[in-house]
């Protein structure tokens, strides 16, 4: 019995964050959002894929690495710990998981290739299917699309949209259609993208296992959950450390300020908040492939239950941080940005937990 | 990751799961030698709990790799069975092996600490129920801050004699012995001045004054001493060692306190009452607020759960890092425990403040007084705040707090 990260996905997620580090620290990350700068993205865009991220989760026999989520959820960690600006989620998670259970032979063939070649990049709008806002949704027929989509994740600069309906039915659409519209959307968090997406009569592939099975779309969503609870894990490490390293530092009436019991309470809690998520996910990501039963009321649980964890925590963090925490000099708000995108995306935590409730009978 | 415990469990899961069936419904004639025996189911066979102990310990389920010559099993120590043994038990309904602080604490100490004769004298009759130990430690002016403690030891004529008072002392009417700090080098420092004495309860000038607590149940009591004396050789570990002898056992009893298993199948009797108790004609699951409480403290359960795993496979793959997982267990698990049971409280509303043998009690009461001795279970045992200065200065490496001048 081993419970935890092995030696190679420890591994793997020390060079995501090696790379990151030398390559994306703050300020590179800064002048990528203030100043758009395309190259220096597409530079930790391809340094990412050359580490082979975008081949984790794609089966072997189409060339893949065929590792399981916990892999994955071991990167997703490292990224959200350096606030990666990096489409992850979609293109690498959610699209292969959603592509490996609801395509048939063609479209596995044709899509999972393509993400390995690094030909394809998808953005995912699952949005409607999760928990539809006001007017928004869009209807599948005759292989058209017709509708809306708002927040669709990750859908700046992709070859392919997936979305699902109502029903859970999954669909692919090219982005070179001339009848669909991108809006970019701004939100809060700018290391990653949000767009809202108009159809008029574009044209659809519908992944055919996913017309009569559910499982495609859940599975996808239940990766996806535990994903971005990785992030936000990964994102609350690195603000309890820099909490801490601050509090060691700053001296007020003659002392370091983190040797007043305030203060050290405040870290002492984060800390007791955030380490059994730790264990959370990564038996979440475990029961994914291993241990189907449990998978989907522990992915539930590690999105909701560590998106209030380290909401609390973006929260206390700062305030150790004083007034130089809500500075934009100090930057502390890209993790507490990052953490409150991600705990609505794929469903808030009270959406989340009414889920929770009805796989269990409630 | 590997959740399997391995093929060669399977069987010794399978010996277990016999066993009990053989004694399921077994309770003992002796039940209440003292509160912290479990209580048993009434029916089966009817036994004495020193014969359950030795049974037990005879089929290696219990003091599995304490030393045959001292009483125990004499097999390896293996967390895995362990855990097998806990759950099947409880599984079956068959009374766990008894617990409490002799066993728990002093047994562990003498075993690393003790001489020959201690060892030979103590552990055997501890491990069978015919030694019960109460711990003395904390004094009315030294809780927190334990190591200011007060009660003095003199050696005079090769006894000590012992003066002073302690207090929350759980179990001392029970007990047939005590281990106790005590002052016994008052020039030393603070933690230097220290020896771990063993007294037995009967020895005259020992008063036990019941300290009732707010649950009404569960009982301490404060212990007085008035030249109280002993044999010189009662001591372990050398003169003003105590401190370090001491912190052996409190280590233990820190990560003992809560069980995120049991915790768990509290969730789930919540979740039974949940389903049948109403509020206007509707269902308290069926309640968007209740429900959604519920889930939240399920997923923090559930955490914890998978915390006490990385804990456990710490144990079993030497080289692991899970020092915060620990550290953080008592804080956490107290408090969550506290939480659930005063979520439960709530939902049952004026129902649950029902208490004793009141009419319309639901679940004899349990809710409302497990609220209150989590709450008691936070404070002991060092404080929350306490364990946050540990998580802070140890976990962390946050600097202490300065040293106030001493006057």
């Amino acid at each position: 019995m081993y419970f935890g990260l092995s030696e190679d996905q420890e591994f793997f997620k020390d060079n995501v964050s090696k790379f990151l580090q030398d390559h994306a620290p703050l300020d590179v990350i800064k002048k990528i959002i203030e100043d758009d700068e395309h190259d220096l993205k597409n530079n930790i865009k391809n340094g990412l894929v050359n580490l082979g991220i975008n081949s984790l989760l794609i089966p072997e026999e189409y060339g893949g690495l065929g590792l399981d989520l916990l892999f994955a959820t071991a990167v997703s960690q490292s990224l959200g710990e350096n606030i990666a600006p990096f489409s992850f989620l979609s293109s690498y998670v959610m699209a292969p998981i959603a592509l490996i259970n609801g395509g048939n032979t063609e479209q596995k063939e044709k899509y999972l290739k393509g993400i390995l070649e690094n030909k394809y990049k998808f953005g995912v709008g699952f949005s409607e299917f999760i928990s539809a806002r006001n007017d928004f949704g869009f209807i599948f027929k005759d292989n058209k699309i017709n509708g809306k989509s708002i927040f669709v994740l990750d859908a700046d600069d992709v070859s392919h949209l997936l979305l699902a309906d109502e029903n859970g039915v999954i669909g692919v659409v090219d982005t070179s259609d001339k009848n669909i519209e991108i809006i970019k959307l701004t939100t809060v968090d700018k290391t990653r993208s949000y767009s809202e997406v108009i159809f008029k009569n574009a044209s659809i592939d519908v992944l055919e296992n996913s017309i009569t099975d559910i499982e495609p779309i859940k599975k996808s969503i239940d990766a996806g959950r535990i994903i971005l609870a990785a992030d936000s894990l990964g994102a609350s490490e690195a603000l309890i450390r820099k909490a801490v390293a601050y509090s060691k530092e700053r001296k007020q009436f003659g002392r370091a300020i983190g040797s007043f019991q305030a203060v050290k309470h405040m870290c002492a809690e984060m800390a007791s908040d955030l380490e059994p998520c730790y264990s959370l996910v990564w038996h979440a990501a475990h029961c994914f492939d291993n241990i189907p039963n449990e998978s989907r009321l522990m992915a539930c649980h590690a999105k909701s239950h560590v998106s209030e964890v380290s909401k609390v925590i973006s929260k206390k963090a700062t305030e150790v941080h004083g007034g130089m925490g809500f500075t934009d000099l100090m930057g502390i708000h890209y993790w507490f940005k990052r953490i409150g995108v991600n705990r609505q995306n794929l469903g808030s935590p009270e959406t989340i937990r009414e889920e929770a409730a009805k796989i269990q009978n409630l | 990751m590997n959740l399997n415990y391995g093929p060669e469990y399977k069987n010794f899961k399978k010996e277990v799961i016999s066993f009990c069936k053989k004694w399921e419904g077994v309770h003992f004639v002796d039940e209440a030698k003292s509160p912290l025996t479990p209580i048993t189911k009434v029916g089966g066979k009817k036994i004495t709990r020193t014969e359950w102990q030795s049974i037990l310990i005879k089929e290696g389920y219990f003091a599995r790799s304490i030393p045959k010559e001292y009483g125990g099993y004499g097999g390896e120590s293996d967390v895995i069975k362990n855990r097998i043994i806990a759950s099947e038990f409880s599984n079956h309904g068959v009374p766990s092996p008894m617990s409490g602080q002799g066993i728990d604490m002093l047994v562990p100490t003498l075993l690393e600490l003790g001489t020959e004769q201690q060892k030979k004298e103590y552990i055997e009759k501890t491990l069978l129920g015919e030694i019960i130990w109460c711990q003395g430690y904390s004094e009315p002016n030294a809780g927190s801050d334990l190591a200011s403690l007060q009660t003095k030891g003199e050696l005079v004529d090769g006894n000590w004699v012992i003066n002073g008072q302690k207090i929350w002392t759980s179990t001392a009417q029970y007990s047939q012995m005590m281990f106790c700090l005590v002052r016994t080098e008052p020039e030393a420092k603070k933690h230097a001045g220290i020896s771990y004495l063993l007294i037995p309860m009967e020895t005259p000038g020992i008063e036990i004054r019941p300290l009732v607590d707010m649950t009404l149940k569960a009982g301490f009591n404060e212990v007085f001493f008035t030249n109280v004396t002993i044999p010189e050789a009662n001591i372990v570990g050398k003169r003003g060692e105590g401190w370090a002898v001491a912190n052996a056992t409190l280590t233990h009893e820190r990560g003992s306190l809560t069980n995120p298993n049991a915790t768990m199948n509290r969730v789930n009797s919540l979740i039974n009452i949940m389903k049948k108790e109403t509020i206007n004609g509707k269902k308290l699951i069926d309640i968007p607020v209740y429900r959604d409480k519920l889930m939240t403290l399920q997923a923090k359960v559930m955490a914890f759960q998978s915390n006490s795993l990385r804990v456990l496979s710490a144990k079993l793959n030497p080289g692991q890092d899970v020092k915060m997982a620990g550290m953080i267990q008592k804080y956490y698990g107290t408090e969550l425990r506290h939480e659930l049971e005063g979520f439960a409280v709530d939902v049952m509303g004026e129902i649950g403040t029902l208490y004793e043998s009141s009419p319309h009690l639901r679940d004899k009461g349990s809710w409302q007084f497990l609220y209150m001795y989590y709450l008691g279970l936070i404070i002991g045992g060092g404080t929350s705040q306490i364990q946050k200065n540990i998580i802070a200065e140890r976990g962390l490496g946050m600097p202490r707090e300065p040293k106030v001048q001493e006057a």
